[in-house]
């Protein structure tokens, strides 16, 4: 066979470059993580094909010189062979590979929440004005006995005679998804402790050890241990509030995950106790974890190790069988139980995984609540929703479907400057987020950053505040798996089935 | 048509309402003309929807069994129940409740009382030790949800509720409550807003010896159903009184919560609050809100509530339906404005209105001693 030099795939999008704005400043260089920019002597020049659109070069640019547009060249319309089907096909015959992304999926599947409505307060019972009377967020995260015990003093006044489980308590009920250092960089991971610690919520290290700077932070910060068991020792699993042990990822239900050895440096072989410029692979499942009772002796591993003063989390992807894969895992001694919906983002997946396989968060979530309840044991663990919460409206109808928390992943890259570009994997990430190059990664100022993720967390808690207030309740607790404040709309019997809630109107 | 069971297409019943209660602490009986007074000067409260009554101490003879009010569409429900009843229950004594032609109740079901106590051979003791309370809360629940057409709408020892479609003082006519008396009163007037009026919805509601009459409306209903569900709890009625009821009974009489720390439960305090308090208060209360959360009653109300050792009259955590107190010697009278009490005692000793979430509680002398030992927990 001969071998073709060309390729198929044409560039998306176009860096359109208006040359009677550009000073000739090269800020574009410097910025682009991509190389698509390069001074041509009296001008700059642009490579289209090395364009991702992430958006670093036109928000730098001084004189609003640059344009990014998508690529008019049209791959002839096909509702059947669309574009990415077609590119893809090329990209896989020329490279033998699997087509890797970033980010969550970018089909167009049902999103459930934006077929959720509301309830607000009208006449019969009053709402609640937030700005006038106290309206309560706080959240604690941990297992709670079904009922109290109590003994009386001597003045026959009540005394608490249960002993709490470990409880995590967060100011408002958000937590940061798991993003570990590898997978993005450690100013990445320090924006988000400044703003965990300052929100009162937590982070999460992902599976990628626990860097010294962070130590500090451990009020506010959930341990990660994977498969891979990067970065694990004892001292690591007493740095944070909790330990989470993650079975899978709702972007890649049932694989591992893959750091390439070339951004395997020092600070990260430290950190994740690897050599540096191996490949850091955690396999697909833990092997030490063949079965749900293998599980359990691995919660209970890590209470002993801990002292029974963490509460123990367990990170599953939503997949078909999720209410009865969460009962399982409650029974099996975990304190909370993180469930990630399809939607979800990751740093690198195979896209035929993340594409296809999973399901909906919302549908996942009332689901194994209900289960919970029918069981009798939803008080056994709380239950953190993630898999694309892009809104405070995502959080309430999240919570109010049965979730104690939401978890943020994307969102808060987004606020750190991501443009969700989808190229995580590659490691050129032009915001400084994804990537380990030290020249990219220092553009990204974990205190400005650190800010803007708090004033998002803010907003939206005051957002919630305002619809828990709409709804005529003060606490969130009272919106909690409180169903009867949802309608659905434009959903099939099935679909309302599935969720627990009735069709608008009813 | 007769309702008495809550058919409607509707996730739940709400209303808006006026309420009343009148205690004496030594067990000093009046008869129901107060009550009617006083609930009839709130007649603008309801729209003639419903109207009720509880009274404690009106079956002195029959006062270790259990007094059921059962209301039947049809003799054929009548004689299903009577067979259960039978089967399970020793029953010493069946009638019809007296009641008296008026011209404002022209239509009502048929009204049986039974005065009865469990079988210590019954059926349900092969298989589990079910105490006597829990027997016949289960079967109140069986015969109100599995038998059409027939309504149990009391059940307590010693104590029962009197209620029906109509207004209140129309209501105390057709049962004559001025030839019953008792040592405690509860009033209830109907404004129900989502429903037509039906004679089980009506109020007061009743379990055991509790009894409950309520203004107001349960924002947070969808997840305190979701709640008690997960007890075993069967909401038939829907209505936000059930709720409250059930809660209370699963507080107070399953989790051994002191009455006035489970009134903290339905109304907690506000975490400002709390993580003010001393470090073993604040560590119990934390504990409260933690474990019992799903159980906060959130939205407007004002419930009144019966039981065998008292009366207690609260309002939600930020006072959003109205309540007025009044105290003069051994009586305590509470309602949602203050004309009611005046139209029975002109000039109380002590006349107030209860904060935010802070109940009114008054406890019969006779059980004094026995509550402060215990912490307040009841003999239930």
């Amino acid at each position: 066979m001969t071998k073709s030099s060309f390729s198929n795939i044409q560039s998306e999008y176009l860096a359109v470059i208006d040359h009677n704005k550009c000073v000739r400043c090269k800020r574009c260089i410097q910025n682009c993580g991509w190389g698509t920019y390069s001074f041509g002597g009296d001008k700059i020049l642009a490579d289209h094909s090395k364009c991702v659109a992430c958006g670093r070069c036109y928000t730098y640019c001084p004189e609003g010189a640059i344009s990014i547009i998508k690529n008019p060249t049209v791959i002839r319309e096909n509702a059947n062979w669309q574009e990415p089907l077609v590119k893809n096909i090329w990209r896989q015959s020329e490279t033998g590979g699997i087509v890797i992304s970033g980010m969550g999926t970018t089909f167009k599947y049902k999103k459930y929440f934006d077929h959720i409505l509301l309830d607000a307060c009208q006449v019969t019972n009053p709402s609640i004005d937030p700005l006038r009377e106290p309206m309560e967020l706080r959240t604690f995260l941990g297992k709670k006995p079904s009922k109290l015990d109590l003994d009386f003093d001597e003045k026959g006044e009540p005394v608490l005679k249960t002993k709490m489980p470990p409880q995590i308590e967060l100011q408002t009920p958000f937590v940061f998804g798991a993003m570990s250092y590898g997978s993005i960089s450690l100013n990445a991971q320090k924006a988000m402790a400044l703003a965990a610690r300052a929100l009162g919520i937590v982070m999460n290290t992902g599976e990628g050890g626990l860097h010294d700077d962070l130590v500090p932070f451990g009020k506010n910060i959930i341990v990660q241990v994977a498969s891979g068991r990067f970065g694990v020792h004892r001292d690591y699993l007493n740095s944070g509030v909790a330990v989470e042990i993650k079975i899978g990822q709702g972007a890649k239900p049932g694989i591992g995950g893959h750091l390439p050895g070339e951004k395997i440096g020092i600070d990260i072989s430290r950190t994740r106790m690897i050599p540096v410029g191996t490949d850091a692979i955690s396999p697909a499942p833990h092997h030490d974890i063949y079965s749900i009772e293998d599980l359990r002796q691995l919660i209970y591993a890590i209470k002993e190790a801990t002292e029974y003063e963490k509460p123990v989390s367990v990170k599953v992807a939503a997949v078909h069988n999720i209410a009865a894969i969460v009962s399982g895992i409650v029974r099996a001694g975990a304190d909370i139980v993180y469930i990630d919906g399809y939607s979800g983002g990751t740093g690198a997946a195979p896209i035929v995984i993340r594409d296809h396989v999973g399901i909906p968060i919302e549908l996942a979530l009332a689901q194994v609540d209900e289960r919970l309840r029918e069981e009798g044991i939803r008080n056994e663990a709380s239950i953190i929703a993630a898999g694309s919460i892009r809104s405070s409206a995502d959080a309430v109808k999240a919570i109010a479907l049965g979730a104690d928390a939401v978890a943020i992943g994307t969102a808060a890259l987004i606020v750190m400057g991501c443009h969700v570009c989808g190229k995580c994997n590659t490691g050129n990430c032009s915001w400084g987020i994804t990537t380990q190059r030290p020249e990219l990664v220092r553009r990204l100022d974990p205190e400005v950053y650190g800010e803007r993720l708090y004033n998002l967390i803010s907003a939206w808690s005051h957002e919630i505040q305002e619809v828990l207030g709409a709804m005529g309740v003060n606490s969130i607790e009272s919106l909690r798996g409180s169903r009867e404040r949802l309608r659905g709309i434009e959903l099939t019997d099935a679909e309302l089935k599935a969720l627990g809630i009735k069709h608008a109107g009813l | 048509m007769l309702k008495i069971k809550n058919k409607f297409n509707t996730e739940r019943d709400i209303s808006g309402c006026g309420l009343c209660g009148i205690i004496n602490a030594k067990k000093v009986k009046t008869n129901g003309s107060d009550i009617k007074k006083a609930i009839s000067v709130e007649h603008d409260r309801g729209n003639g929807l419903g109207g009720g009554f509880a009274v404690y101490g009106n079956y002195p003879d029959y006062a270790d069994l259990y007094a059921f009010h059962i209301m039947y569409d049809n003799l054929s429900a009548k004689s299903d129940v009577e067979d259960y009843l039978r089967n399970n229950f020793i029953v010493e004594k069946e009638e019809h409740i007296p009641t008296f032609k008026t011209s404002k109740i022209f239509d009502h079901p048929y009204l049986h009382r039974y005065f009865i106590k469990p079988k210590s051979d019954r059926q349900d003791k092969l298989f589990h030790e079910l105490e006597d309370d829990d027997f016949v809360v289960n079967s109140v629940m069986l015969i109100n949800q599995n038998y059409d057409g027939a309504y149990v709408f009391s059940s307590g020892k010693n104590m029962g509720a009197f209620k029906g479609v109509g207004y209140p003082e129309d209501i105390a006519d057709f049962y004559r409550l001025e030839e019953i008396e008792g040592y405690m009163w509860t009033a209830h007037n109907r404004f129900p807003t989502n429903t037509p009026g039906w004679w089980g919805g009506a109020h007061p509601f009743t379990l055991l010896d509790w009894s409950i009459v309520h203004n107001g409306e349960i924002s947070s209903y969808g997840i305190n159903k979701r709640y008690l569900e997960m007890y075993k709890y069967n909401m038939a009625l829907r209505t936000d009184t059930e709720v409250i009821t059930y809660i209370l009974d699963l507080l107070i009489r399953k989790h051994k919560i002191p009455v006035r720390l489970a009134l903290t439960v339905l109304a907690s305090p506000f975490y400002q609050k709390i993580d003010k308090m001393e470090n073993d208060k604040k560590k119990l209360y934390t504990a409260l809100r933690q474990v019992y959360g799903s159980a906060l009653l959130n939205g407007p109300f004002a419930i009144v509530f019966g039981y065998s050792g008292g009366m207690v009259a609260m309002n939600d955590r930020i006072k959003l339906r109205p309540l007025v107190a009044a105290s003069n010697g051994d009586f305590t009278y509470v309602a949602s404005e203050e004309a009611a009490i005046r139209a029975v005692c002109q000039s109380p000793d002590m006349i107030w209105s209860p904060k935010a979430g802070e109940p009114v509680m008054v406890e019969f002398n006779d059980i004094k001693e026995k509550t402060s030992l215990k912490g307040g927990l009841l003999s239930l």
